[in-house]
């Protein structure tokens, strides 16, 4: 089906796109500094994922959130807000200069993310497994009025823990919701440590059955996802994957999705946890800690 | 008023939607297996396209009308109250009650009355966890005339709301030149004396329970709270004020449903001897559902002698 004009996606060229990924990027260490709380590495995580969707996939206006048109980003992992918050404030959904009224009383940039507030946030999420039920509530609402949106959902690790998104899984096949697509922000690193082994770096210690408590006090192989392509494949969805820090790659992905029938698609992204900031990536400390001002100082000269 | 009609409220449901939407709301109902039971089914034979099943998943289900309710569909989901809110309360909380969505819950199985099928299927916590529920509205029809008033309310208010409604044919009270509107609790019967408030299968027990303190010169007003929330404080009150005493009937925990709502207003503005016949801190068991409200003293007999137990408390 022919789209609709696109009001917002750019053409700028991929090195713009990377310019502003590193910008968005400073400024979720900014927002979380002076916030003093927040999620700072699974926010860096899904950076290009966002700028990719804004920039180049979603039709959508910054000066008509409400169009009924629109294609829909459902944020599942709302403890990324701060990555969200700063791509919406680069579209112009609201000012730069909100961003570090992030978590801050009488702020609109609550501390995981609510619907409306500001305009462009589509669901109230936070509580972890819920987005894909949505999402897959706004792919049939498509169909039931005849529109051509189509709705991203982006999901954590976490995320795919809880039952509900398998639930959400089942019935997105189930009802053959090609024009939905969900990425995961596959970092492997959770709230308590490491999803499985594959990003501890002590691969030297003996793997043991379930998980367990390293000497670094991070929990170890905490609920294995892999096969994680073969899982989804079995729910009947068409699987994906991309360097999830490779914008062109993720662009490509997500196009592709666009043309599948019959089937929703999933997006693995492949990320690293905290990433362009030396002393966050791949720690799972700063799941959810904000950097001190020193180390707010330090990330921000690396990311010069 | 009265009649020897029965019906269950929850055969309420499919045939409203049906006509509704006929009359042009546009409603779609999420169904999580359990449409044969809550009625919703109905509405399924008759608007396919709007009908979503998403399995024996409830917590999905909330979330998907919430989606649909997100891109502006009045939307209906129905199962058992033990399954909803019971299996998907955070669900109800962020997904549906935080952003204000327009959905409507209809727990189509609530309270002991629920019978043989024994404790698991029996709700009776499900009005503590939805009067928590900021936003939410909270409905608990005591008829199958009311109960079709109530979901015509609920389609027609944007916002959130939970329908209780019942599994056995329980006694008709209201024809159809009875009007509900929502925050008015309905008197049913005047009085002096004492005040029982009903929610509910106890509705009808509060009838004949005034019927039995008639008979003793008790003068009891009986008043259906089918509005828990928004609730008629006026009315509340003005009970307290005028008889002095009240009495709540609830087929539900006594902690957290009617009597403790009651309670909190009364303690509030109007403070007054007070009487809670209900499910006091246990589960109940299988068995038949007249046979349970005797069991658990949910009775025409219990609510009497909690009148009298209240009038004998009174100040001078």
């Amino acid at each position: 089906m022919k789209q609709p004009p696109l009001p917002s996606v750019s053409s700028a060229p991929l090195k713009e796109l990377e310019a502003l990924a590193k910008r968005v990027r400073r400024h979720i260490i900014e927002m979380t500094a002076a916030a003093g709380s927040g999620h700072p590495g699974g926010s860096l995580s899904c950076v290009e994922i966002l700028v990719a969707l804004y920039c180049r996939v979603l039709r959508h206006d910054a000066h008509n959130p409400a169009w009924p048109d629109r294609d829909r980003f459902i944020l599942s992992k709302g403890h990324a807000a701060p990555a969200h918050y700063a791509v919406l404030a680069e579209c112009g959904y609201l000012p730069l200069e909100e961003l570090t009224s992030l978590r801050k009383l009488g702020s609109r940039l609550q501390g995981h993310s609510v619907a409306g507030s500001p305009p462009g946030v589509e669901m109230t999420s936070g509580s972890l497994g819920m987005g894909l039920s949505f999402s897959l509530g706004q792919a049939l609402a498509a169909h039931l009025d005849g529109r051509s949106y189509r709705v991203y959902c982006l999901l954590s690790d976490g995320d795919l823990n809880e039952g509900q998104t398998w639930e959400a899984a089942m019935a997105c096949a189930h009802y053959r919701a090609d024009n939905l697509t969900a990425i995961v922000d596959y970092n492997r690193i959770q709230n308590d440590g490491f999803s499985d082994y594959s990003r501890y770096q002590d691969s030297s210690r003996p793997q043991r059955v379930g998980g367990w408590v390293g000497p670094e006090g991070h929990t170890v192989n905490i609920m294995g996802l892999q096969p994680l392509a073969e899982k989804w494949r079995a729910f009947g969805w068409q699987v994906l994957e991309a360097d999830g820090h490779d914008l062109g790659a993720l662009i490509a992905a997500l196009e592709k999705a666009q043309a599948v029938e019959g089937r929703p698609t999933l997006i693995i992204a492949h990320t690293v946890k905290g990433k362009g900031v030396s002393f966050m990536e791949n720690n799972p400390a700063f799941h959810g800690k904000a950097p001190t001002p020193e180390q707010a100082q330090q990330a921000l000269a690396e990311l010069a | 008023m009265t009649s020897q009609a029965r019906a269950a409220t929850r055969e309420a449901l499919g045939p409203t939607l049906v006509r509704l939407t006929r009359e042009g709301l546009d409603i779609v109902v999420v169904d999580a297996d359990l449409g044969s039971s809550t009625t919703a089914r109905d509405f399924g034979k008759v608007f396919p396209d709007r009908f979503i099943t998403v399995g024996v998943a409830e917590q999905n289900m909330v979330n998907v009308a919430a989606g649909l309710a997100a891109a502006g569909k009045t939307v209906f989901i129905s199962t058992f109250a033990v399954f909803a809110p019971g299996r998907c309360f955070d669900q109800l909380r962020l997904g549906i009650a935080q952003p204000g969505l327009n959905v409507k819950l209809v727990g189509s199985h609530s309270g002991i009355i629920t019978g043989e099928d024994g404790p698991s299927a029996q709700a009776i916590d499900d009005l503590a966890l939805m009067l928590s529920l900021s936003g939410f509205r909270v409905l608990v029809p005591a008829d199958v005339v009311e109960a079709e008033q109530a979901i015509e309310a609920a389609a027609r208010t944007d916002g959130p709301f939970y329908i209780r409604c019942v599994r056995p044919k329980i006694p008709v009270i209201y024809d159809q030149d009875y009007r509900f509107q929502l925050g008015k609790a309905h008197l049913l019967r005047p009085g002096k004396d004492v005040t029982v408030m009903a929610i509910g299968v106890m509705v009808f027990a509060a009838l004949e329970a005034a019927e039995l303190l008639a008979q003793e010169r008790i003068d009891c007003r009986v008043l259906n709270v089918c509005s828990l929330k928004p609730l008629d404080e006026e009315a509340v009150l003005a009970a307290a004020r005028e008889t002095g005493g009240i009495v709540t009937a609830e087929d539900h925990l006594v902690h957290g449903g009617l009597g403790s709502l009651i309670a909190q207003t009364v303690a509030r503005h109007q403070p007054v001897p007070l009487a809670f016949v209900g499910m006091q801190d246990q589960y109940a068991t299988s068995g038949r559902w007249d046979e349970l409200l005797k069991h658990y003293g949910l009775t025409p007999e219990k609510i009497a002698e909690a009148a009298r137990d209240v009038i004998s408390r009174k100040g001078g």
